[in-house]
């Protein structure tokens, strides 16, 4: 087995609404339990929802700090007024942490000091992430959409750190519309918060029966979990060595014990699959981005046996 | 940010007798495409060469109309070169401007082509003035597509804080999502706006009959069944019909049409400056239905006068219309 720089863990935020207890006993449980690095908190979704977990915010950025984690503040994908962006202007003022931008916006505020770059600012190429480099960023977490041979030339460029989202409904697509409210006849300005109901997202057939999406308010996601777990390797080999879990309704200390092992060579990612399968309660799994074709498709892994 | 006192109308233009078809119809501008991945309405048989965009620039200048040329796709990483050499030829050719999504590549124009005029595609997803403003800062970009999300009192708000000029779509083929952040095309099929410049292509499509009517699937999965009496549609992704609960229901959006043509004035008021007609996969009748009312609408709102009626009911797309986004009531 060659030998590979140490690999790290990220804790992608909480994309759904879940009841404050909820969310502060999620990540109380991830600060005591999960072998992660790092830990995203923030609203990513809805600006809607940021007050719901506000009071509980500070108890949970402490309890994972006090336990060693690294904790980054992510901000909101999509800022339509200027209620939204001063939200997203008070937590790039936040000078004792990482903040990510998921919108070019938050990046333009933290221009000139170390900062990170989420999942929804649209890096495709060395072109923009050197610019980004030059601007402060120092991780950045790349689009779903990126295929392998995208990531290799990334990865051959990068002075920030890259980081891949390796588990978890795959976002893609954020819409000024709020479709959880629209499936249940409301408006969103009066929306009722019924995106609350579906933890993990609502799950959206098509009229044939098949399982396709899962709505989560103004944000599409896949049905299916992302899983990359059987090309942790590979990944590795191009000088990717970070990866996002990105928080199901599901048991995610185990989830990440499950990638920790597999990272540090206690586990085969076929042994991983099939104990993901199980944490996933059956969900199937895609890593078609990753191999160039359709997202929604599993392609057996090849020669990524350690 | 000051008012303008005519708004400009700017029409697609997909291939060479469409942008005649814009011209002769009064358009203030086209935009329009190369033959390649480099733009995102990258359709068989649409586009331009670049000779096809010489002659059309020479025909819009001839007439006072100007040349946008579209490459607002994500350049693929390792492979910049196509990307490049559209934004080099843009320079040569004599576009009036070059309509960009990439930061690196607004980057590229800025630094290779300084005089070559910027705008910023609504690829871009630039919702806010912070975003457009470092667009601005950055890159010189002195105009900005704004993304389908906003209404028209956030539009006019926006123009206020904002030291570019901005283009709003007001006739069209609707996107639900915003744009440039949206990877439901290729979850499907392999192929994205951003990555291929296509949104459910054409190549992905599949017409059944069963007993229940006509099968619209887009590649492993139907997006509609239509029963008698429902004219089928095109499957695009955001427009298919799901199961939400146990009733079949058009979830992300209908299959409507952008029509803008009644708020001229309020978009007038609102400080935007370029109207955008979406549609360069449509054909020369449409350019020319399209325009021909628009210019009417135009004029008549730089006089202070009401629309005149059009009826553009017969080329919007599933035959219903729509403000969209410009009015909260559809978020």
């Amino acid at each position: 087995m060659t030998k590979t720089p140490a690999a790290k863990l990220t804790l992608g935020p909480v994309l759904f609404n879940w009841a404050p207890d909820k969310w502060r006993d999620f990540y109380l449980r991830i600060a005591d339990e999960a072998p992660v690095d790092t830990v995203c908190v923030g609203e990513v979704v809805c600006s809607k929802r940021m007050s719901l977990f506000e009071p509980v915010l500070a108890g949970v950025i402490e309890r994972l700090q006090a336990a060693g984690k690294e904790v980054v503040l992510s901000t909101l994908a999509l800022i339509m007024d200027e209620k939204e962006m001063n939200a997203v202007r008070a937590l790039a003022a936040a000078a004792d942490f990482l903040v990510e931008a998921n919108d070019i916006a938050a990046a333009a505020l933290l221009d000139g000091r170390p900062h990170a770059i989420g999942p929804f600012v649209n890096v495709y190429n060395e072109g923009t992430l050197g610019y980004l480099e030059r601007r402060g960023a120092v991780r950045v977490a790349l689009p779903v959409e990126l295929d392998a041979a995208s990531i290799a030339a990334l990865a051959g460029s990068a002075d920030a750190e890259l980081e891949v989202q390796a588990f978890g409904r795959l976002p893609l697509a954020l819409s000024a519309r709020c479709y959880h409210a629209r499936a249940h006849g409301l408006h969103k300005d009066a929306c009722q918060y019924v995106c609350g109901d579906d933890a993990d997202g609502m799950e959206l057939r098509t009229l044939d029966g098949d399982a396709f999406l899962a709505v989560n308010g103004t944000q599409t996601l896949s049905y299916t979990y992302g899983n990359l777990v059987g090309e942790l390797a590979a990944l590795r080999t191009m000088g990717v060595r970070r990866f996002r879990l990105s928080p199901q309704d599901i048991d995610m200390v185990a989830v990440a014990r499950v990638f920790g092992d597999v990272l540090e060579g206690r586990q085969t990612p076929p042994a991983a699959l099939e104990a993901l399968g199980v944490l996933a309660g059956g969900k199937p799994f895609a890593n078609g981005f990753h191999h160039g074709t359709v997202g929604a498709q599993l392609v057996a892994a090849s020669g990524s046996a350690e | 940010m000051t008012r303008t006192r005519t708004l400009e109308l700017v029409c697609p233009a997909g291939t060479p007798p469409a942008l005649r078809a814009a011209v002769d119809a009064g358009a203030d501008a086209v935009y329009l495409g190369f033959r390649d991945e480099t733009n995102a309405r990258n359709f068989p048989g649409l586009n331009f060469s670049r000779d096809e965009l010489g002659d059309g620039v020479a025909y819009a200048h001839e007439y006072g109309a100007r040349v946008f040329l579209a490459i607002n796709t994500f350049p693929r990483a390792g492979h910049p070169e196509p990307w490049r050499r559209a934004i080099d030829d843009a320079a040569a050719l004599g576009a009036d401007a070059v309509i960009l999504a990439d930061i690196g590549m607004a980057e590229y124009a800025r630094d290779t082509h300084p005089r070559l005029r910027r705008h910023l595609s609504v690829q871009a997803s630039a919702s806010n003035a912070e975003a457009i403003r470092f667009y601005h800062r950055e890159f010189g970009v002195k105009r900005v597509v704004l993304p389908r999300v906003l209404t028209v009192g956030e539009i006019a708000a926006l123009n206020e804080s904002i030291p570019v000029e901005t283009e709003v779509f007001v006739f069209g083929g609707l996107c639900v999502m915003a744009e440039g952040r949206c990877a439901l095309s290729s979850y499907v099929t392999g192929q994205s706006p951003n990555t291929h410049g296509v949104c459910s292509p054409a190549s992905h499509v599949r017409y059944e009959e069963r007993d229940d009517g006509t099968v619209c699937r887009l590649g492993d999965y139907t997006l509609n069944v239509f029963g008698e009496g429902e004219a089928p549609g095109y499957p695009t992704l955001c427009k298919g019909r799901f199961d939400v609960g146990g009733h079949a229901a058009y979830l992300f959006e209908d299959p409507v049409s952008l029509n803008a043509i009644d708020m001229l004035a309020e978009l007038m008021d609102a400080g935007v400056t370029g109207l955008k007609i979406e549609g360069r996969q449509r054909g020369r009748a449409y350019v020319s239905q399209v325009v021909t009312a628009f210019r009417r609408a135009v004029d008549a709102a730089a006089r202070g006068e009401a629309a005149p009626a059009e009826d553009l009911l017969a080329v919007a797309e599933g035959g219903r219309q729509t403000a969209g986004a410009y009015r909260s009531r559809w978020k």
